[in-house]
């Protein structure tokens, strides 16, 4: 292998390890602050590529009744508990958030996919229609279980990520999209090509990452997260609610894997399917943070990435068992190097 | 002092543990303006009552704050009615910095513009939180904690407030100064329920007091009336040196 070779498979472990690192961050974000191990993150990243690709066909999405069916069935779920609770007064707005705006996002889809609008318009509605499926998933799935354990969590959301495939099938059919590139141009750097494609992948990663930032460290909404995750009992007691948490957290989560399905769109073809194999990729990086730390899981997620492009060049037919072992030597250090200790008061 | 409606009115409250009664149809009032304490030996239940009234623990009975019954809302609508808790554990956000756990108690005021003006009022009243704005509240001393718990509970500006061993594991000297708050936040209205270990320094500060054992009240009074009372001298206020107030 010589340096051009190097360089062309770093550059492609580092894009899609910046695909990778976004939804590690989505995966550490909703176990942090709700506890559930999110399986299903990978259904978000392909609902957000088969949503754009569907658009740019010009064709209503199949997003577009996966919304409806998610709201109607959150409104069921939120009727029944507001009547358990005999809180009917607060139905109307509550159905308003959980029904009304789901519908209003289909109906814009509906409407806005045959007009062909520009690309970027194309991608707001894209990140829209998912991000709002992921409060919905939370309202119907994981607020009823918000005291459950971690386990029980985690055998949920297998089940809620073989629920969201089947629906995937059956909403946005069997065959794979790909999105047209976002760029065709390449810059020379000496021997080495970079293609526009990829930093543009790797900026946008970059400057998400980076709004979080700012989300978490400087507003109150942000560090309200941040303070449910440090103490539970402790955010209770200052009125930040569990289900308010989970909601937001979920919104972001969605917000991030729609945003990788996008970036990942011209990347490779994705099927109704496809987003479990990335998704595990996320989570390999997301372990290597101990699905706490948010800068180790991004680098881990990139590490990923990396070891990911070089196995194919030497090893292809192995690519994924050398990704996926990695995780057995990161256990092992994890558990090594990190001392268990109770909660700080 | 009169008796005016009661800001707080449990009645016949009952906590169990699984099969194991925690407390046994407790009854207790806390009138506006007052402070009342629960004393009363390890295991009685006294965590256990402020936990229920605070919404953490499922309760039966009647739970009355501002007229209004609350028995079945959860902890955060709870905090929103005025009824904030300062735990004995202190549950602060250690990883985050004193100013951002104050600002974050304020959590259920974010629409209320005067959430500076509580800041600048909480600031003035624990000068050493000032001092350790920026630092992170998981490097704070115990008394500094119990601070910040206090002043992050503030910030809510509470009408009746909940403090669990205020003095628990803490130096004498930052003991009278915590029991000197309590005296300031009474003349300014505050009304609390204090849990206390320090029988006779909680017995100085309070109007009224409760005697919990085994999960029953078993002696109910005003502060001074129980201060005198020979079962109370005897299992409460016999040991220890006197608190010097």
């Amino acid at each position: 292998m010589d340096l051009s070779i190097a360089a062309l498979l770093a550059q492609d472990g580092i894009t899609n390890g910046a695909i990778y690192a976004l939804l590690a961050l989505a995966i550490v974000l909703v176990f942090t602050v709700t506890r559930v191990i999110w399986i299903p993150s990978g259904e978000f990243l392909s609902y957000g590529t088969l949503t754009l690709a569907g658009l740019q066909l010009g064709k209503a999405p199949g997003t577009v009744g996966l919304l409806v069916a998610l709201a109607i069935v959150a409104g069921l779920v939120e009727t029944a508990s507001s009547w358990r609770q005999g809180a009917l007064a607060r139905l109307p707005r509550r159905l308003l958030f959980w029904v009304g705006v789901p519908l209003l996002i289909a109906l814009v889809l509906a409407r806005a996919a045959p007009l062909q609008w520009p690309f970027p318009v194309q991608v707001l509605l894209t990140l829209a229609a998912v991000t709002a499926m992921g409060p919905l998933q939370y309202r119907i799935v994981y607020q009823p279980l918000a005291d459950a354990s971690v386990l029980v969590l985690l055998i949920v959301s297998v089940a809620v990520h073989f629920v969201l495939t089947g629906l995937g099938l059956w909403f946005f059919g069997a065959e794979g999209s790909r999105t047209p590139a976002f760029s065709d141009a390449s810059l020379q750097a000496g021997a080495v090509v970079f293609s526009a494609q990829s930093l543009f992948v790797v900026l946008a990663s970059l400057l998400l990452i980076g709004v979080l930032y700012l989300l978490f460290g400087a507003t109150l909404y942000g560090k309200a997260l941040r303070a449910t995750a440090i103490n539970r009992i402790g955010a209770r007691l200052v009125g930040i609610s569990p289900s308010f948490a989970g909601t937001l957290t979920f919104a972001l989560a969605a917000l991030l894997c729609a945003f990788s399905g996008v970036l990942i769109g011209p990347i490779t073809t994705v099927y109704y399917d496809s987003g479990f194999l990335i998704s595990l990729k996320g989570f390999v990086g997301a372990i290597i943070g101990g699905l706490v730390s948010y800068p180790l899981a991004a680098a881990g997620a990139i590490l990923v990435g990396l070891l990911e492009s070089f196995s194919s060049f030497w090893a292809s037919a192995f690519k994924e068992v050398i990704v996926f072992t990695l995780i057995i030597p990161v256990l092992l250090w994890r558990s090594l190097a990190t001392r268990h200790h109770e909660e700080d008061e | 002092m009169k008796d005016p409606a009661p800001i707080l009115a449990v009645e016949r409250l009952c906590v169990s543990y699984g099969k194991v009664p925690a407390l046994r149809d407790v009854t207790l009032r806390v009138a506006a303006g007052s402070v009342v304490t629960v004393i009363g030996p390890n295991g009685a239940g006294k965590t256990t009552l402020l936990g229920a009234i605070a919404g953490l623990l499922p309760s039966r009975g009647v739970l009355r704050c501002f007229g209004d019954e609350v028995a079945n809302s959860p902890v955060e609508a709870r905090v929103e009615h005025g009824l904030v808790l300062v735990p004995e554990k202190r549950e602060l956000f250690a990883t985050m910095s004193v100013a951002d756990n104050l600002r974050l108690g304020a959590f259920v005021r974010r629409r209320d513009g005067a959430v500076a003006a509580t800041l600048a009022e909480v600031y003035a009243r624990f000068p050493r939180l000032a001092e350790r704005r920026g630092q992170l509240a998981g490097t704070l001393s115990g008394g500094e904690r119990q601070m910040l718990a206090l002043g992050r509970a503030l910030m809510a500006r509470p009408r009746l407030l909940l403090l669990d061993e205020p003095s628990l594991g803490l130096a004498p000297v930052i003991v009278r100064e915590i029991f000197d708050i309590i005296a300031a936040l009474r003349a300014s209205g505050v009304a609390i329920l204090l849990i206390e270990q320090n029988a006779r320094a909680a017995l100085q500060v309070a109007d009224h007091g409760y005697v919990l054992e085994a999960g029953e009240c078993v002696l109910e009074g005003p502060a001074a009336a129980l201060s005198g009372d020979p079962r109370v001298i005897a299992s409460y206020l016999g040991h220890g040196k006197a608190f010097q107030a």
